[in-house]
């Protein structure tokens, strides 16, 4: 029971503190990029920004106005924080370093993710707003629409290590000697990226928010509190894809010249260097694309990555098979 | 053990409670909610009976899928937020009384026949023998399933897109 409850405490902070590292680098990147002073030079070169951030949502009033559905409106934040930590355990620091090392991990990741959207259609539909529920709409097009080839790309790396437990893959890809990345699925690990990118509703797939037309889409009428929920939620999701797209096809906590016995205490730093890394590549991302038309973004998911992600499973069962 | 059961009653209640607010609430949003309550209690059941494939299966299908387009349509209809006094259907409540208690004791005949009423908790892992079934053993109706949701979906885009005259040549 101890071992649970200490493993359930670690879990939050680790995802809590990725939440707030990775806005850190998304704030400190859009500076950076785009050369605004506030959070390169202001109060400890910018580090405070986020413990100034937090402070102010707290303080805030939280506002729920009159006309919306309350307990919907109430809980859902929850829902999408709930699946954001859930996803979390299990994501193996090390082969024991790992909340839960489930059979059906990846399965189950996939499974989970799905609750957030439920809490993000609730949201844009409970808040009472023309804006929260086209948000909400769009949101409901476009994750429905990237859930399948953020799947789908999975189905490759689940052929080629036969099991879907994630130290499992892992271990399939140190016994390989190269990540699977480099062992055949480059272009599941682009669809991954590509698809996770819009699970999270970031630019260039940020419609579901895109503050120039729907002033915030489903948060609009969110503030204080809540609307902190769904801030963090947003970049721990973000953490979180990124720990499993790493898992996945970079190898994970392993690190080649490394003695493999003193993995417990370098594998979470690889592990969170490898998410840090492509955690940067989305900042980047982020910060220099423009957004997407709303068709051009079904266009993509149906026309272009869900038959190429089912092409990479044809060529890898093929593969498999073959040799 | 004790406490075991006591939370399995505490689950079974949940699920019945839920169960019985989808049917009765006039607000379609919370009957939505109360869906995935109640879908999200019956994974939890099918967790504590160690089919695991099968629990998760009910998450990502039913609660991800099929309770997000439950929403959307929702959404994209002009539901009044709030109470609904249309949703309540008084003409059909006996044929649907009736309906619903002879499915449920048609499934507590064929439940309590063949297993005695025990619960057999399978040990070890069910997922990779799922999967060895399904492509062997029930390799046919396993693609026959596959070929008719196939059909299902060509039927609905050849349904749906109909009306030729109404799509910009442009824009698609």
């Amino acid at each position: 029971m101890t071992e649970v409850l200490i493993k359930v405490g670690l879990l939050a902070a680790v995802a809590l503190n990725g939440a707030i590292i990775f806005t850190i680098m998304d704030v400190k990147g859009a500076s950076w990029m785009q050369r605004r002073p506030g959070p390169l030079h202001v109060g400890l070169r910018g580090f405070i920004f986020p413990v100034a951030e937090i402070l102010k949502f707290v303080q805030k009033e939280d506002i729920i106005p009159t006309e919306v559905d309350r307990p919907v409106f109430k809980w859902a934040p929850a829902y999408v924080m709930v699946s954001c930590v859930a996803l979390f355990s299990i994501v193996p620091m090390s082969p024991t370093l790992v909340v839960a090392d489930l059979e059906l991990g990846i399965f189950f990741a996939l499974a989970i993710s799905s609750l957030g959207t439920i809490g993000v259609l609730t949201a844009g539909w409970s808040s009472a707003n023309k804006y929260s529920l086209m948000g909400g709409l769009r949101a409901a097009g476009q994750l429905i629409a990237y859930e399948l080839p953020l799947i789908l790309a999975v189905v490759g790396v689940v052929i080629q290590a036969e099991t879907m437990s994630l130290v499992g893959i892992v271990e399939k890809q140190i016994e390989w000697g190269v990540p699977f990345v480099v062992g055949g699925q480059i272009i599941g690990f682009l669809i991954f990226m590509v698809a996770a990118t819009a699970e999270m509703m970031r630019v260039p797939f940020d419609m579901p928010i895109g503050e120039s037309e729907l002033t915030m889409g489903f948060m609009t009428e969110y503030s204080g509190i809540r609307f902190l929920i769904f801030y963090i939620s947003e970049y721990m999701n973000m953490f979180i894809l990124c720990a499993i797209a790493s898992t996945l096809f970079l190898g994970g906590y392993h690190a080649p010249f490394l003695p493999t016995e003193w993995v417990n205490f370098y594998g979470p730093v690889v592990l969170l260097t490898k998410t840090a890394i492509l955690g940067f590549i989305l900042v980047a991302v982020r910060w220099s694309q423009p957004r997407f038309r709303e068709d051009q973004l079904q266009n993509l998911a149906w026309k272009i990555l869900i038959p190429v992600s089912l092409i990479n499973i044809l060529v890898t069962a093929v593969m498999k098979v073959g040799f | 053990m004790e406490i075991f059961e006591i939370v399995i009653y505490f689950i079974l209640l949940g699920l019945i409670s839920t169960a019985i607010r989808v049917v009765t609430t006039s607000n379609v949003i919370h009957a939505a909610i109360s869906l995935v309550f109640t879908l999200a209690l019956s994974a939890i059941l099918f967790l504590i009976l160690s089919a695991e494939f099968v629990a998760l299966v009910l998450v990502l299908v039913y609660i991800g899928a099929v309770i997000v387009l439950f929403l959307f349509g929702i959404m994209i209809t002009r539901a009044p937020l709030g109470k609904n006094a249309e949703l309540d259907n008084d003409k059909n409540k006996k044929m649907g009384a009736a309906i619903s208690g002879s499915i449920f004791l048609l499934f507590s005949y064929i439940l309590i026949n063949n297993f005695d009423g025990e619960v057999n908790i399978a040990s070890g892992s069910s997922t990779e023998l799922l999967g060895e079934i399904l492509l062997t053993r029930f390799i046919f109706p396993f693609e026959l399933v596959s070929f008719v949701l196939l059909a299902a979906l060509i039927g609905g885009i050849t349904l749906a897109r109909k009306d030729e005259a109404l799509i910009d040549k442009d824009q698609v």
